[in-house]
């Protein structure tokens, strides 16, 4: 039953994340769509993290909600292979900017988050 | 719109892939080696199937579509990632935060770069 629930919020998960994609990636240079994911994505994980430790997000919802949809809408294969396309365009300032940004914004806010709530 | 039955199928699976490896390997450790194991992997396959020249080559982009955002991108996650860096961090061991971090963007780009060289440089298999 827990996998059924992780698989409905996947399969969401990645649609949104495609959207996402599909209205902001633009061609040739940091791929926007997938830098908000991750980092929308982090921030609403942070948020259920904090629910789930406090024990007022049931089991279900947390597995819908943050193991399916949140693990899903944000992913690091893109996000290697996306790096790895700027390099191999040369475009190693455009790389840089998109690994730094996406780690420290999407890990301070989760830091924030737990420093504020948890 | 089969494009998005695909990504939801895709997701699904993707996402049932990563929790059951994460069920599995989850034994009293409190390094998050589960979420290594399938961002590296992911990190992999993703950029070897995406940029081969001829693999996907006649497959229905919606079929294309489904496997690499859908089940590859919901296998791999970056908010786990960001998440558990932070209890790392909070909880356990900045040094170990450290490394996690490390060893995921390290790896996965080499595991990334790797994906792309292997399929980009298959001369001596060319038929």
């Amino acid at each position: 039953m827990m996998v059924a629930f992780v698989a409905i919020g996947g399969g969401l998960g990645a649609i949104a994340r495609f959207l996402v994609s599909e209205i902001m990636n633009p061609k040739g240079s940091i791929p926007y769509g997938t830098w908000i994911a991750n980092i929308v994505g982090s921030l609403l994980l942070g948020g259920l993290v904090v629910l789930r430790t406090k024990h007022v997000l049931p089991e279900f919802l947390w597995q819908i909600a943050g193991v399916g949809f949140c693990g899903a809408f944000t992913t690091f294969s893109t996000f290697g292979k996306e790096t790895i396309i700027l390099i191999q365009k040369n475009q190693l300032k455009e790389a840089l900017i998109y690994v730094a940004s996406s780690l420290l914004i999407s890990i301070s806010l989760v830091w924030i988050i737990f420093a504020l709530f948890l | 719109m089969y494009v998005y039955l695909a990504i939801f199928v895709g997701g699904a699976l993707g996402a049932s892939g990563r929790f059951m490896i994460s069920l599995w390997i989850e034994e009293n450790s409190v390094f998050p080696y589960e979420t290594l194991l399938v961002n590296l992997i992911g990190c992999f396959i993703l950029t070897y199937l995406s940029t081969h020249p001829t693999l996907m080559k006649g497959i229905p982009s919606a079929i294309k579509v489904g496997i690499s955002t859908g089940v590859i991108g919901a296998f791999t996650t970056f908010s786990t990632f960001s998440t558990e860096t932070v209890q790392l961090w909070i909880d356990t061991s900045q040094t170990l935060a450290l490394l996690y971090v490390v060893a995921s963007l390290a790896g996965g780009l080499v595991l990334s770069w790797l994906g792309f060289f292997t399929a980009n440089n298959r001369k001596g298999h060319a038929k």
